[in-house]
Parts: structure tokens; sequence; C-alpha cells
């Protein structure tokens, strides 16, 4: 057991942390447009400096980096504050995806102008009827010729209306098991037949989009993996992502966990501060030790990737358990504002709600604990 | 970077657990909960062949001089065999004379101690103490103790005590001395006897009054103790498992609900998440000793609650048959209790670590 970093982990650390800090690029603008031109602008000079797709092989434009420098990555990233790259879903999912299962003119084709922020992508999973069940998607694609024409709904699409291209999930058979009948395909979103409503959510923002596809077209060369294989290749990027990407989200928790203690120590309540309210220290205390746990199992789920190749134990617990401890802490902070919390004055207010959807999005806590159940601890499927 | 044991102590880990399988089956353990002295020479011999009781003292001293993950190693290994031993109360004062014995208490109960030939207990707990462990108000006069210490672990079987006293102070009592009356107290958890020490004017030979290390010590003694409860824990919840899988009712096994198995999910993630921090603080105390305070406070808290709260769980998924004496869950529940209370609880270890991290 060695939880110390070795000398090349080390260099590779500080170089990153001097890249940041030489290219602070300041604070993200409001508004929808603004935003995304500073993450574009962002993601460029990441790309230039050689530090978009560190995961990536080199012969495609990334980094190669080991798991443990990704998860490096992905902490320094969160620690320095850096803003979200704009083609966050094309880097996380989408570029892994054409990597894993696309074919070699594909990777050719796709992987570059996703480094560069060329070219955006969205994700069409999930369906009104289809959220937690995502094998019965009802989105339908019928060929024609050398083409596919596709008709249904998706929702919860992110940055839907700066994509290029959309990681679709359709039905191209209908009288296979559910999930036999999928294919993953590339959609062009630049067509007529592909419309996007924002999607308001409780925080009074429009992060998700809906997409209403009516007879949208896309050629055959664009299905990736092969024609019945959408499951597998939908699931398996998602599988790979997992381990990496806690490091960026217990880090994030440590940061606000940190901003929140700062809270409790200048707050004044009850003729003190509240920080030496012993129920709140008690609580901010857990809050520590929660934080602490999601770190080391991030470290475990990545010893275990590495000597076994599949995530340990602790590798499907890691989502479910980082949303518990994300929601407390939001729910924490406003308590510790007391009345302050009736008013919409810091931002706090939108943590706490956007941390409603940490226990839903990417996975709900409770298909989460069906999966620990049964693929974990062997319990008897329910169904 | 890897999180992973060594060989030696993947290695360690093995034999633990295919001894205490093959020594401690459920007829010993419930034999040993009703036999008053709690374990036999021949058990306690075996143990020190193993060379257990020499694992922390150092080499100089004539043990083995490993580390704590080491003991992180053994303490969940018998924590899963719920092996009643005075395996711990004797390594837990035997800690204390490491970090604080002079050189004459050194000489005379170290090599004894590694070798299995003598044991130790810590008599922690004043008569009437609150939930701190580090308060006392056990004062010394004339070189001898008159106090009334609770709960202390396997008293009637050690050679020597070691008395902790007033402002962080520790005193080392010959348990035979004059002075010294020791009587069984009925305990929660009746596979490690506990007992009231009266001392009157008993002779006490302080150890040397070294804060720091005496602290690494008692770091030391609770990631010992969390980490039993992660093999409490686990055992626990591999018993609920099972039996959500065998049982069956309105014709379904009643771990198909979701009810139930949601309830084992549960248990992973607190169970997990006692052995992450356990071994994390196994790990600070040989090598990070900055972050060794709270890393052991983080374990200790966590695995006291999720010591009782699994195997509480465990009892809930076995309905009625878990509430039986004939059933072997209710030994895991008292143990995973009683540590959860032994060297500071849950709120104790939290408000030390709000404390360390500046809150």
């Amino acid at each position: 057991m060695d939880l110390t970093l070795s000398p090349n982990e080390l260099a590779f650390r500080d170089q990153l942390r001097a890249w940041l800090a030489a290219n602070d690029p300041g604070r993200e603008p409001a508004g929808d447009e603004a935003a995304f031109a500073f993450r574009r602008d962002w993601q460029r000079r990441l790309h230039a400096g050689g530090w978009a797709g560190v995961s990536w092989p080199t012969e495609y434009g990334g980094r190669g980096a080991t798991l443990i420098e990704q998860a490096i990555y992905n902490e320094e990233v969160v620690r320095a504050k850096a803003p979200q790259a704009a083609n966050v879903l094309g880097l996380a999912m989408g570029g892994p995806t054409v990597i894993a299962h696309g074919s070699e003119e594909q990777r050719r084709r796709y992987l570059p102008p996703i480094l560069s922020a060329d070219e955006i992508w969205c994700q069409g999973f999930s369906e009104p009827d289809s959220g937690s069940d995502l094998a019965s998607v009802k989105t339908r694609a019928s060929r024609h010729g050398d083409e596919w024409v596709v008709t249904g709904q998706k929702v919860w699409t992110t940055f839907a209306h700066h994509a290029k291209w959309c990681m679709l999930v359709a039905r191209t058979d209908a009288d296979a098991p559910k999930h036999k009948g999928l294919t993953y395909f590339l959609m062009d979103m630049e067509q007529d037949a592909v419309q996007i409503r924002p999607l308001v959510q409780i925080t009074g923002e429009a992060e998700f989009n809906e997409l209403f596809i009516e007879e949208a077209r896309i050629p055959n060369e664009n299905i990736i993996g092969g024609e019945g294989n959408g499951w597998a290749v939908a699931i398996t990027t998602l599988m790979h992502e997992r381990a990496t990407l806690a490091f960026g989200l217990q880090v994030s928790v440590q940061i606000a966990l940190g901003q929140l203690i700062e809270k409790a120590r200048s707050t004044r309540a009850n003729g003190r501060v509240a920080s030496e309210d012993p129920v709140v220290r008690q609580r901010l205390a857990q809050l520590l030790i929660e934080a602490e746990v999601l770190r080391l199992n991030a470290y475990r789920g990545l010893t275990a990737i590495m000597r076994q190749g599949v995530p340990g134990p602790e590798g499907s617990l890691g989502k479910w358990h980082w949303s518990d401890v994300n929601q407390s802490l939001t729910e924490l902070a406003m308590e510790i504002a007391g009345p302050h919390a009736m008013l919409d004055e810091d931002e706090w207010t939108y943590r706490f709600l956007r941390a409603r959807a940490n226990s839903i999005e990417g996975g709900t806590t409770e298909i989460l604990k069906n999966i620990v159940a049964e693929r974990v601890l062997g319990l008897p499927r329910m169904r | 970077m890897n999180f992973d044991f060594t060989d030696d102590q993947r290695a360690i880990k093995r034999t633990a657990h295919d001894f205490l399988e093959a020594r401690y089956p459920s007829d010993t353990v419930r034999a040993l909960a009703a036999d008053d002295r709690g374990f036999t020479d021949e058990q306690w011999r075996e143990l020190s062949e193993l060379g257990w009781t020499g694992l922390v003292v150092p080499e100089a001293d004539g043990g083995l001089g490993l580390g704590a993950v080491e003991l992180v190693v053994i303490q969940e290994e018998l924590g899963y065999a719920l092996a009643p031993t005075p395996f711990f109360s004797s390594v837990a004062a035997t800690l204390l004379l490491v970090a604080a014995g002079t050189d004459s208490q050194r000489e005379r109960w170290l090599g004894p101690l590694a070798g299995g030939e003598a044991r130790a207990t810590i008599a922690l707990w004043d008569e009437h103490a609150g939930w701190s462990p580090d308060h006392s108000e056990v004062e010394a006069a004339n070189g001898t103790l008159t106090a009334t210490k609770i709960a202390v672990p396997e008293a009637a079987t050690a050679d020597v005590l070691i008395v902790a006293a007033a402002d962080g102070r520790h005193y080392l009592v010959d348990a035979g001395g004059p002075g010294v009356r020791i009587e069984p107290e009925r305990s929660l958890d009746p596979t490690r006897k506990l007992f009231k020490v009266v001392l009157s004017q008993a002779d006490a030979e302080p150890l040397a009054l070294e804060p720091a290390r005496i602290a690494h010590a008692y770091h030391t003694i609770v990631t010992a103790l969390a980490a039993e409860n992660v093999g409490v824990a686990q055992r626990a919840m591999e018993m609920a498992v099972s039996y959500a899988k065998d049982r069956k009712q309105f014709d379904r096994p009643i771990g198909a609900y979701q009810a139930v198995s949601h309830r084992c999910a549960q248990m992973l993630l607190e169970v997990e998440g006692a052995r992450s921090l356990s071994y994390w603080a196994g790990w600070a105390l040989d090598h990070e000793p900055g972050a060794a305070a709270r890393a052991a406070s983080m374990a200790k808290a966590y695995a006291s609650d999720a010591g009782f709260r699994v195997t509480a769980s465990a009892l809930q998924v076995h309905g009625g048959i878990g509430f039986t004496w004939e059933h072997d869950l209710h030994f895991f529940l008292k143990r995973a209790k009683s540590n959860a209370h032994a060297f500071g609880d849950a709120r104790w270890h939290r408000d030390r670590v709000a404390e360390l991290a500046g809150v």
C-alpha cells in the first residue's frame, strides 16, 4: 500500500499545475452564448497545450496518459477551478466510444474535431418514457438504402443547441429482445428534422434540452460498433469513464466543503458563530469523513482496475455515495444560513437546488443500489 | 500510488483468516462467550506462536516491529471470526508501553509481552466518566493509585495494568499486587470480558510523559478497533446476503425485494467506507504521521457507526430468527456496539475531526 505519487506522476502533476497557473482563463461570463464561447476558447487553449483528451492514444491527438495520470488530471483541473471544456461529452464519452468501438476511418474522421472543439457532441440516450430503463427506448430508425430514417424524442440532452453530433441510441429491430434491437448512431444535429427545445429546470436555468426528431437522416456509415450492438456500445463507455471521473467529483466535494466550513465560521447565528454549534460541528465532521471515503474509494477503484482490469466493489458505490454527500452538504449549508435560506442571495441556493438532480442524473440511486445488490452482492434479480 | 496490500501483508491476512476460521467455529465462540475466562491457554499459545503478540513490539525489545497496517489486517480478521481473545487489550496496553515505557519498564515487560508469556490491559475509564476517553480525575499519591476503573477488558487474566490518570499521565500497576481488586462485570459483548478494577493505594509506576508518542499509540489503538469493526460488519453483511438469497417469502427469495436488497447495498457502502478509512489510517500511522490523528479518528468514527448500523440492519434482514439467542448474529451486533463505545465513540471522534480540520 502506497498512497504517494511516483516521481513520474509527480512530474505530470507539477507540469499540469504549472500550465494551469500560467493559463488562468479568468471568470466565466454570464449568459449561455458568452459562457459557451468562453468554454470553447478554454478548450482550444487546452488542446494547444496538449491537455485535451489526456487519456486518448497519442496517434489520435491525445496524451496517452496512464489511469493514474487521468485521475490526477481530473483532480487538478477541479482544484484549479478551471472551467469545463466546451466539448465535455465528446471528450469524456464520445471520443472514448469511437476509440473503443469505431472503425479506423471513424477515428480519423471524428476524433480531431472533438479535441479542437470544432465539433461539439451531445448525448441522445434518455427518452420521456425511458429513464432508468434505458434499453426500452422507442426512437425508431429504419433503413432506406444507404441511410437510416429516425423518428422519436430524446430528453436531458445537454448542449444540444451547440452540438454538431448526437450520440443517438435508437431501436433498429422492433422484434428483437429489447437489449438486442438497439444501434448506436452519430446523428448530424444540423438538419431541420431535429428540433431542440430548452428544458428549464428547478434552478431556473436550462442546462438540458428536449430533442424532437422527425424523419432525420443518418448515413449507414455513422453507425458505431455495428447494427444491433447499441446497448453494449453505450454501456461500456459509461462504465469505463466512471472510475476516473470519481476523482473530479471527490475534489469538487472537498472544495465545496472547504467553502461550507468557511461559511460556518463566518456566519453569526444565535449569538455565536455557527461553527461553534456542536450539532453543526458534528455534521461538518461527518461530511469531512464521508468526503475522505470518496477520495479513498476513488484510489481503491483505480488500484482494482489496474490489478484486475475491472472496477472493484467500491467502484459501483462512488456515484451513489457522492450524490448522498453532496446533497447533505448543500442541506447543511441551508441550515447554517438560517432565515437567509429563504432568500436567494448567494450560490448556495443554486447548489442546494442543483444537488437534487445528483441522485437522478447518470443513474438514479435506486438503480445503482440494484446494480450493487445484483452484480456485487449476487442477490436475485427483482424482475 | 497503490491501495493494495504488499505480498507479505496479503500472506498475513490469508494465514490469519484460515487460522481463525479453523480455530473459532461458531460452537467455540459460543462456548467461550459462556465461559468466565473467555479463552484457553492453548488458544493464546497458538496465537503467540504466530508472532501476533510481538507484532507491535520493536525488534530491539524482542518483537517483530511490524507496522499498523499489519495490525489492521489481523484485527479485521479477528473481527470477522469474532474470536474471543485478550489479544486486542494486551496489544493496546503494549502499544502504550512501547510509546512511553521507561527503560526498566520496557526491559521488564516488552519481552514477555511480545512472546506471549505475559498479558497486559488498559484501565481507561473512571467510574463516573463521560464519553471522553482522554478525561480522568485519577491522581497518584506517594507512588500509589486509589481509583475505580470500569469496563477494563480481560483484566482478570492480565499480568500488568496500564492505568490512565489525570493530565494524560499513565501508570503501570502489577495486576496481582497488593491493593488491586479485580471484579467481573456483566458486559454487553460476552465475547470480550470486562472488569471493574478497584485500586486502593496500589503501587503505581509512572510511564514517561510523552504526549505525542502516547497520542500516536492511541491513534493506533482506535484504528485497530475500527478495523475489527470492519471485519465484524463484513461478516454480518455476508450472513444477511446469504440469508436473503435462501429465505423465501411470498414464493420469492426475500433478497429479490428492493426493501431488502437496497438495505444490503447500503451495508456494502458502509463496510467499504469503513474499510477504506481504516486501511488508510493504518498506512498513515506508518508513513504519514502528520495525517494519522485525523485518519484514525475518521476511521473510528465511521466504523463505530457502520459496525452497529450494518449488524443491526443484518438482524432486520433476518427477521425473527435474528432476534433469537440461537442465531449467531447478536454476538456480532454486541461486539460492534461495544467497540463503538470503546476508546471514544463516534461523536467524540467526530469532534476530534472537526477540531483537527480547524472547524
